[in-house]
């Protein structure tokens, strides 16, 4: 049994940017994904159903995060990212292309689309960038609507199975396994960006973007990169959300999904990668359980089950105020708090 | 010629209903930097109210009108002390998401309500189309024109000559200076939001006369006023006023003529495109303030 120590106890550069920061945090780590992996043998096609969305919705998050909470450039456009991955996923698996192909296929597009719309970011801050993002959106949106030849307007497109080398992903629980396999890679490879030059230079911008380039940081190159590196992740988990919902049209992408993503990493906190993973679950979860606890108490109140759509978004809006105003730091502060509490148990002071 | 003057026409009426509700987030965003994106919200309660006001509870016209804005001013004043100033001093990616949690509420609680199908409104401006240099204009949409004119020109006045307007302009020129000579910037702040809500519920009322029914799609409204204010400039009140009517224009003529090219939808992009190019070219928009940052 390990135990963590009640103190700051990193003596070397090493041990400070360790990507766990304790063999209980491997651990737990591992177990967790053990236990994922062999969810899908138990759980119901609805739960497998409501895990791949967590996991896509992982993805996008972390990608989105990597932009917001680590660049500090806002982005109301991911929804329009993630139409142009999904897109591009399905078109490129109608060809016959195998998953190592079309995954990586979409997160380019969506990455080419990402920077060509990063770049007012060089003479754009804060909120004009949100406002520019936003103009994005629904430049992307019109596009999808109206290329018909490519993504077939407003009735959409099926979305042919994802194939491996001849291995076919046709089931629910195929599919998750391809997500949790792509969403553990997002999730690693964010956790290491942050140790590289890129990641540190991403922070050094948010925190103070002329000091930034006085350190000798190309503002330009970085911020298109992080633009390009998010839109890459948002490509993916749009590729993944055409797998598995097998349908896509204009409807899956409306600007709300944008303020979703949003939501799910103000929630989760700003800066962190375990935060959005916490914030995409939570997130995810929370319409599912209102229509659970609307459907179980709709004997006693029958005029609920017609106001679930309402319910879902008053408790989002109330969600997203909640937290601003009472942990804007997110889940991940509450998550260390209470891992600081006990490190000190039972004598707090 | 007819067809172009028109759509002008047209579009000149439904860009002063912008330009009216540009001049409310304008008005927020000089007093206390806060971005409001529940403006179109704020315009689709509006409307609602004085519905509910004029059908349910049989209210004249006036009275009903009256109503709304003593409504919007009590929900501006509780948003604005509630949830925004707890946010001075936040980032303003914290600020925005507020706005858009606060959206999502206002949306929630009108469908709760009234549902989702569209509602008929009464009608103000009642009587036939009369014709003005070739082009057939509605008593609504000519009523509305005037009508946003007046207030405009009131609104103008109050910020020239009343003390609370001076004070307001002061507020929003040195928030430090301003405390200094006595002004509560608090109570600017709060001033701010309730003439805000207010100018945007009588946008709503009117976008709803013209329209003759009323549904959730007004609250995109909001969404629109973003190209307007972005080209009149942020902090600019003449320029949310030139800026609405030029986007009225631009979306209509855009929708008048690109539309059969491109199978429709070019009137709600358009505004969005020209955001993007102002964006780039002129960031600080037609008359707001450059921000020049020094080190």
């Amino acid at each position: 049994m390990t135990t963590a120590r009640c103190g700051d106890f990193r003596v070397s550069y090493e041990s400070d940017s360790r990507i766990f920061a304790s063999p209980v945090g491997r651990v737990a780590c591992a177990l967790f994904l053990l236990l994922a992996a062999l969810a899908p043998l138990a759980a119901s096609s609805y739960q497998i159903d409501l895990m791949s969305r967590i996991g896509i919705a992982v993805i996008g998050a972390v990608g989105l995060n990597i932009l917001t909470g680590f660049a500090g450039q806002i982005s109301l456009g991911h929804a329009g990212f993630l139409a142009v991955g999904a897109y591009t996923g399905a078109r490129l698996t109608a060809l016959g292309l195998p998953v190592v192909v079309t995954i990586p296929g979409a997160g380019l597009a969506a990455a080419a689309v990402g920077m060509v719309f990063g770049i007012p970011s060089l003479r754009l801050k804060g909120l004009y960038l949100a406002m520019a993002t936003l103009a994005a959106h629904f430049i992307i949106e019109f596009v999808v609507i109206r290329w018909r030849s490519v993504t077939g307007g407003t009735d959409g497109i099926v979305v042919d199975t994802a194939t491996l080398f001849g291995f076919e992903f046709d089931s629910a629980a195929k599919v998750f396994y391809l997500i949790l396999v792509i969403a553990v890679v997002a999730v690693l490879f964010a956790r290491n960006l942050f140790r590289t030059r890129v990641g540190r230079a991403f922070v050094a911008i948010r925190d103070r973007d002329i000091s930034a380039e006085v350190m000798g940081i190309p503002l330009f190159r970085y911020k298109l990169l992080a633009f390009g590196v998010s839109s890459f992740y948002a490509g993916v988990a749009g590729a993944h959300l055409a797998h598995q919902a097998g349908i896509i049209t204009p409807e899956n992408f409306p600007i709300t999904v944008a303020i979703d993503y949003l939501a799910m990493i103000i929630i989760g906190g700003l800066g962190s990668v375990l935060g959005s993973v916490l914030g995409a679950a939570f997130m995810t979860l929370v319409p599912d359980l209102l229509r659970i606890v609307a459907t179980a108490l709709s004997g006693s109140f029958p005029a609920l089950i017609g106001l679930i759509v309402s319910l879902r978004e008053a408790v989002f809006g109330l969600l997203i105020i909640f937290f601003l105003v009472f942990e804007p730091d997110g889940m991940a502060a509450r998550w260390r708090t209470i891992k600081a509490y006990w490190k000190l148990w039972p004598f707090s002071y | 010629m007819a067809f172009f003057l028109n759509l002008v026409v047209t579009g000149v009426v439904v860009g002063s209903v912008y330009a009216l509700v540009a001049m409310g987030f304008v008005l927020i965003f000089k007093a206390s930097r806060v971005v409001n994106f529940a403006q179109g919200e704020f315009l689709m309660v509006g409307a609602y109210v004085c519905l509910s006001f004029l059908v349910w509870l049989a209210f004249p016209y006036p009275a009903a009108v009256l109503g709304t804005l003593v409504f919007a001013v009590l929900l501006a004043l509780l948003v604005e002390r509630v949830i925004l100033r707890p946010m001075i001093g936040e980032p303003i990616l914290s600020v925005v998401m507020v706005t858009l949690g606060l959206a999502s509420v206002l949306r929630a609680a009108v469908q709760s309500v009234y549902g989702t199908d569209i509602r008929a409104f009464p009608e103000f401006f009642t009587g036939e189309p009369f014709r003005l240099g070739g082009v057939a204009v509605t008593p609504a949409y000519a009523g509305s024109f005037v009508a946003v004119l007046v207030l405009m020109g009131l609104l103008s006045l109050f910020f020239k000559y009343s003390k609370a307007g001076v004070a307001m302009r002061a507020t929003a020129f040195d928030q430090q200076v301003a405390l200094s000579m006595g002004i509560s910037v608090k109570r600017m702040f709060a001033l701010a939001w309730a003439i805000a809500a207010m100018v945007s519920v009588v946008g709503g009322i009117f976008l709803g006369n013209m329209r003759g029914g009323v549904d959730g799609s007004l609250a995109f409204i909001g969404l629109k006023v973003i190209p307007v204010v972005i080209l009149g400039g942020l902090d600019s009140l003449a320029g949310a006023f030139v800026g609405g009517l030029l986007v009225g224009v631009l979306e209509n003529l855009a929708g008048g003529y690109l539309d059969p090219y491109v199978g429709g939808g070019a009137k709600e992009v358009a505004p969005f495109v020209l955001l993007i190019l102002i964006l780039m070219v002129r960031p600080y928009g037609l008359f707001g303030t450059e921000e020049i940052e020094r080190v």
